[in-house]
């Protein structure tokens, strides 16, 4: 651990061990120190004018033990002569109130766009389910209530939730992202919903060139990725994408389990009802 | 591996065989994406304390193997086949039974060869092993240790997992892990699994495994433990009942004997569920979900469609429900069919016993006379897992039932044919049901 310049760092460091380092860019922003630690790979930098706007902060105050005093620490605006007793909770309290504002940032235009660019380059995680061929993941809440679950994942090829792999991530409280923003974000981005079969649409396995070309074609496609998009995805049809899934068939010296084959074929019928009721809806011009 | 002590790993010293020379084996993860090169240093010894085996499974991303005994290795029987798969036979099966080679000057210069000779040799070896009785205690212990690890999916709970491969032919992919509870596949977490055949496991194992030990098992149904957990899965509507009497049973006795984990995600927007009526509503929730009752499973016949329902699935009364009752069921006409439940039960057990055949029934045709088929017998052996047959025992058996099943030809002869169309008739089905 290096030395930090600020007597505030210094002591920030040694309560948390998670400095990455603290040459003089991050002693200055606390944003940029917190975005930088270790373990906090998952929240992006909430605009300062987000969070000077008091009306974004409504409600905070309640949350948050010396609310103003924190709210300082993270605008940089904190007096350099605070007791040492005050910073140490005072850290953690800053850490809780930007979660918060955080949790409400990445629902607004410009955090669901600072998100996607975190999205595409995959800073969440890929799904582990072998046959979502490496989705890209999108943190999301079980309850937008802090103190009660930690993050979970959210895979939008198979819709469903997974621990992150790392326990450093696996701490972090879940209500800092909230349990609306990945679908928000896909209702907002409809051209973002990844495919139900084939290889991962953007932010393909291996971050090479290959990644870069096929984000540069996305670009070019959904263009409009800050704000507004509605209307983007109005030619996209997922009535039945359902049926393109690929899925697991446990099997036994090549033959189908019973148990399992029935409850597959049980699932595999209430996805057809689903998928007929929707296209019939289609049809009908009801979607 | 604690047991020896790493010392200076000199490469002529592994060459001769120096059993000590065992010091890349604490670099880590890096390591093992590149097993040749890694087990470079190695080699076997009998002057060491420690089989080649026990050392070979004691290496990092090694955990999921288990100890195959040298008798069954010792067994040509259970070789067969395998040696038109690994090069320098003869070498690697003296590496892996640690026995001393008889002519030095024959042997291969590169050690290397033969460390990826035998650990090929000692994976297939694996594979089959771990199909027989000895070989699926040695396994049910690490699980229950939890040395595979959990599932990643979330409402699974922590439900333990195993290792798992995607082919039984060596150098196509590497190793998974198969999920009971959601019947899925992941990813091992840590990169040093990455190194690891998913044909040294097999595709079979992990079902066999959970055939054998039930009470390991979850059930294909679940019911939701009270109506106040709706926010968490849908399929708690309409439950006013108890949850089932503590002692869980599925009157399946050949089905999964463990309580399920059920809950299905229901995204939310502001506390709203996201209607199916939405483009990105939800279209995947049929992967994870459970009926409420066994007997449900028996309303979609063995082609996958609703039995007693035109094909048109209800459209037309469903149409003006609003979209958030219907994410409640999708089956709300499921509790219609309660009147044939004991009947269909009973069925069941016929059902379920010829495992794979079985689908080929249509539930309500069963002859009795179908009941004492070979396969089942054979297959699953007793349910208690007391009375281990010897592995060779197992392995003869095994393989036979599929390929000859001897005594019952004319019936059971005629189901596996059967069955052999039904497997990829599901698919063909899958894909015509759509029209």
């Amino acid at each position: 651990m290096n030395v930090p310049v600020l007597p505030v760092l210094a002591f920030r460091a040694q309560m948390e061990d998670i400095s990455t380092g603290s040459d003089s860019d991050y002693s200055r922003c606390w944003i940029a120190w917190f975005l930088s630690s270790k373990g906090n790979e998952y929240f992006c930098e909430v605009d300062e004018d987000f969070i000077l706007d008091r009306f974004n902060l409504t409600g905070l105050n309640n949350e948050v033990a010396n609310y103003a005093q924190a709210l300082d620490l993270i605008t940089d605006n904190l007096d350099d002569d605070i007791q040492d007793e005050l910073r140490g909770s005072l850290d953690v309290q800053a850490r809780l109130l930007y979660g918060l504002i955080h949790a409400r940032w990445i629902v607004t235009a410009r955090g669901l766009a600072k998100m996607i660019e975190k999205y595409k380059r995959a800073d969440f995680g890929r799904c582990p389910r072998v046959l979502c061929q490496q989705q890209a993941l999108l943190p999301v809440g079980l309850t937008d209530i802090p103190y009660e679950k930690s993050v979970k994942l959210y895979c939008g090829r198979c819709e469903d939730l997974y621990s992150p792999k790392s326990s450093r991530h696996g701490s972090i409280d879940g209500a800092y992202f909230g349990t609306t923003f990945p679908h928000l974000l896909f209702l907002v981005y409809p051209s973002l919903i990844p495919p139900k079969s084939g290889p991962a649409d953007h932010g393909s396995t291996n971050a090479s060139g290959r990644d870069t070309a096929d984000r540069n074609r996305r670009r070019v496609r959904d263009e409009p990725e800050v704000p507004p998009a509605e209307g983007v995805g109005d030619s996209i049809s997922t009535a039945s994408v359902a049926l393109k899934v690929e899925r697991y068939r446990p099997r036994i010296y090549g033959f189908q389990l019973n148990e399992t084959a029935k409850l597959q074929r049980w699932q595999e019928a209430t996805r057809d009802r689903q998928v007929s009721r929707l296209e019939e809806l289609e049809r009908r011009g009801a979607i | 591996m604690s047991s020896r002590q790493p010392v200076v790993p000199d490469s002529s010293q592994a060459e001769l065989e120096d059993d000590d020379a065992v010091s890349p084996n604490v670099e880590g993860d890096e390591f093992m994406e590149e097993p040749e090169e890694q087990e470079e240093g190695y080699s076997s010894s009998t002057t060491s304390s420690l089989t080649w085996i026990s050392w070979f499974c004691s290496l990092p991303g090694h955990e999921y193997f288990c100890e195959v005994t040298e008798d069954f290795i010792e067994d040509d029987f259970n070789l067969t086949g395998l040696n038109t798969m690994v090069p320098f036979w003869k070498e690697a099966m003296e590496m892996v039974l640690d026995v001393e080679p008889d002519d030095d000057s024959a042997r291969v210069p590169d050690v290397s060869i033969i460390e990826s000779s035998a650990e090929m040799l000692y994976g297939l070896v694996h594979q089959r092993y771990i199909l027989t009785r000895a070989g699926l205690q040695a396994m049910v212990e690490k699980y229950e240790n939890g040395v595979f690890g959990s599932c990643p999916r979330v409402y699974c709970l922590g439900c333990n997992v195993v290792p798992c491969g995607r082919s039984d032919m060596p150098g196509l992919d590497t190793v998974k892990l198969f999920c009971p509870n959601c019947n899925d596949i992941y990813v091992p977490p840590s990169s040093r699994f990455q190194g690891v055949d998913g044909a040294f496991f097999g595709t079979t194992f992990p079902h066999l495994f959970f055939q054998t030990y039930r009470e390991l098992a979850p059930a294909p149904f679940w019911k939701a433990p009270s109506p106040g957990s709706n926010a968490l899965s849908r399929s708690a509507s309409g439950s006013n009942n108890n949850p089932r009497a503590s002692p869980f049973v599925n009157p399946n006795p050949h089905g999964g004997q463990k309580r399920a984990a059920g809950y299905v995600y229901v995204p939310r927007i502001y506390g709203f569920k996201v209607s199916e009526r939405a483009k990105n509503g939800p279209r995947m929730q049929w992967l994870r979900l459970r009926p409420e009752s066994p007997s449900q499973l028996d309303q979609v016949d063995w082609r996958g469609r609703w039995i007693d329902e035109d094909d048109g699935y209800d459209d037309d009364d469903e149409d003006d429900d609003d979209g958030d009752r219907k994410m409640e069921d999708f089956d709300p006409d499921a509790a219609d069919d309660d009147d044939d439940d004991e009947e269909e039960e009973e069925e069941d057990e016929v059902d379920h016993a010829p495992g794979p055949s079985a689908p080929l029934h249509n539930q309500r045709k069963v002859p009795d006379a179908t009941l004492p088929l070979q396969p089942t017998s054979a297959r699953t052996s007793p349910t208690s897992s007391v009375a281990p047959r010897t592995p060779r025992e197992v392995d003869q058996t095994t393989p036979a039932l599929y390929t000859n099943s001897p005594s019952p030809q004319s019936i059971a002869g005629g189901k596996i044919r059967a069955v052999r169309q039904w497997t990829p008739r599901t698919d063909v089905w899958a894909g015509a049901a759509q029209v």
